[in-house]
């Protein structure tokens, strides 16, 4: 396994014993992605288990957002496995997966609602894909997820019309309308002040106690990372460096985590000749491209 | 032996040129895939249990066809009446005005109305295509699809598709009739012939083939403007800027099509 060798492993209490805990939804095995030449996710090993806030940190260009997309099925991998609630993604067939996706929610950091629709439409489209309710019952259980996350009577108004906030409870809406087994959000309180952060954070916690669904949740905001997460993946570079409890990672020693803990910025050594080269286009004693 | 200036710019000449070769020749791969799987959706989908919805269909063929109907009507008439002018100043040279009909029948129907309804559909729609799923692009709606287990082909591809084969020749109807009839106005103003004589003319000359030749370009033209809008829109990258890119390119690659098509299809029909 190509770890980070700083990584550190969960603490495995007494009482924590293999056989009693929870099943694994999601199980990722040493996953590796690239964008063309670069490597962005290099051998990330983590699961998720039922009914957990896993929440994964780390600072931008850390690869946590392709983490997500990989998650989500959205992106193939260069090496690895992933296996999203049992079944291997590699080996899905085009309906296994049609069937899997439906058993998966997503908000994501914009909201992603479709403009040409009102909200009602919009957390409707599930429904109305996937099932053969007829339009009196969609639009009571669309009133209903609007009730759960606080929109009730916005259903017909146009995304354009909705605040920051209100446009990421109208993607929660629409990503539990299915009832998934598993919610990815990405960045949830990006962009919102923090009142409003704070009441999505109290959101995706009342989700999980009303719905008993295992959530994944990307953000750097620290604060609401430590309120939500039963565990957190850190992320640094495409590795992982530690998976744990919010109180493994406070307690954590690796500087890096702290670094991230206390906002530091990465202490990097600049050599002066690859800068310069790098400022010139010209080869300055090694490789320089622009 | 370093390379000089001259292989340089040689060698970059020919890299920049096979680039361009071998994007080209994706994204025409890329068209063609995507027409193979909107056939897919639409025979597949409903066993399935994902059919292509009739009232994005309906929706699609409001916004493609029924708008554009004032403007093509508009310009079709123009054209009529411009295609009579032009006729008439040239045949009066030799005297044969009076037969000014057999070249206005023949370039509306077989020519002029599919080039101008294709021409103006990629402006109108083919542009608004590409933006939309551009933007779809950008703002995640289309991985937001994907992730609830809605193929975007099927979604989004399908419905445009099936209504600018339907609409582009129904607009092309409708044009040849109105570059017949604003053409016969202004032939019976500028030679007195009664609309009654003009049209029978036109019904001797004009067989069904003529009338085939243009709705036949049309529907190819129909599947062109839909598949450039849609490659160009889902290549968007980078943002606003690339939406407004990707608009623009799929403007120009559609008209261009449609010109190149059009005379490659003159060419074999008249063999």
């Amino acid at each position: 396994m190509a770890e980070d060798k700083n990584t550190e492993q969960p603490a495995q209490g007494p009482d924590k014993a293999q056989d009693k805990a929870p099943g694994k939804v999601i199980e990722v095995d040493n996953l590796v992605t690239h964008y063309g030449e670069r490597e962005i996710l290099k051998g990330v090993t983590l699961d998720v288990r039922e009914n957990e806030i896993m929440v994964i940190m780390g600072g931008s260009g850390s690869g946590k957002s392709t983490l997500l997309r990989h998650l989500m099925a959205l992106e193939m991998h260069t090496s690895g496995t992933m296996k999203i609630l049992g079944q291997d993604i590699e080996k899905l067939t085009a309906m296994e997966m049609f069937h899997l996706r439906k058993k998966l929610g997503v908000a994501f950091q914009s909201g992603a609602l479709f403009s040409s629709m009102t909200v009602g439409e919009n957390i409707m489209l599930p429904l109305y894909e996937h099932t053969d309710l007829d339009p009196t019952t969609r639009e009571i259980m669309a009133r209903m997820k609007l009730e759960v996350v606080s929109l009730a009577g916005f259903e017909n108004l146009m995304p354009a019309e909705l605040s920051g906030g209100m446009v990421k409870r109208a993607a929660f809406a629409r990503a539990i309308i299915m009832d998934p087994k598993i919610l990815f959000c990405d960045e949830p309180s990006a962009g919102l002040d923090p009142v409003v952060a704070s009441a999505l954070d109290d959101l995706i916690l009342d989700m999980r106690a009303a719905m008993g669904m295992t959530i994944v949740v990307v953000t750097h905001e620290l604060e609401s990372a430590f309120k939500i997460a039963d565990r957190l993946t850190i992320l640094d570079k495409g590795h992982i460096l530690m998976i744990g409890t919010v109180d493994e990672v406070r307690k954590s020693k690796n500087e890096r985590v702290q670094n991230l803990l206390n906002r530091m910025p990465e202490d990097d050594t600049i050599d002066p000749d690859e800068y310069l080269g790098r400022l010139t286009g010209e080869e300055i004693g090694g490789d320089a491209t622009l | 032996m370093a390379p000089t200036d001259n292989q340089n710019w040689l060698a970059l000449f020919f890299d920049k040129v096979g680039r361009y070769f071998v994007a080209g020749i994706e994204e025409i791969g890329n068209g063609g895939v995507l027409v193979v799987e909107s056939f897919f959706w639409l025979i597949v989908g409903p066993r399935r249990k994902q059919p292509v919805r009739l009232g994005s269909i309906f929706a699609q063929m409001m916004e493609i066809g029924i708008q554009a109907i004032p403007i093509v009507a508009l310009l079709a008439s123009a054209i009529g009446v411009m295609l009579a002018i032009q006729g008439i100043h040239t045949l009066r040279i030799f005297g044969a005005e009076s037969r000014v009909t057999i070249g206005i029948a023949f370039s509306v129907v077989r020519e002029f109305s599919p080039l101008i309804t294709g021409i103006l559909v990629a402006g109108r729609s083919g542009s608004g295509l590409a933006a939309r799923i551009g933007t779809m692009k950008i703002n995640q709606e289309i991985d937001a699809l994907k992730v609830m287990g809605i193929n975007p082909t099927r979604f989004l591809v399908v419905p445009a598709l099936l209504a600018m084969l339907v609409m582009v020749p129904m607009l092309t109807i409708l044009s040849d009739l109105m570059g017949l009839l604003a053409a016969g106005l202004y032939v019976g103003i500028d030679l007195g012939i009664s609309m009654a004589a003009y049209f029978d003319e036109v019904r001797d000359i004009l067989t069904v083939d003529d009338v085939w030749h243009g709705i036949g370009k049309s529907v190819i033209f129909a599947i062109l403007i839909a598949v450039i809008g849609v490659v160009n829109g889902a290549s968007v990258t980078g943002g606003a800027e690339g939406v407004g890119k990707a608009t623009t390119r799929s403007v120009v690659q559609a008209i261009s099509a449609i010109i190149v098509t059009d005379m490659i299809f003159a060419f074999v029909a008249t063999r």
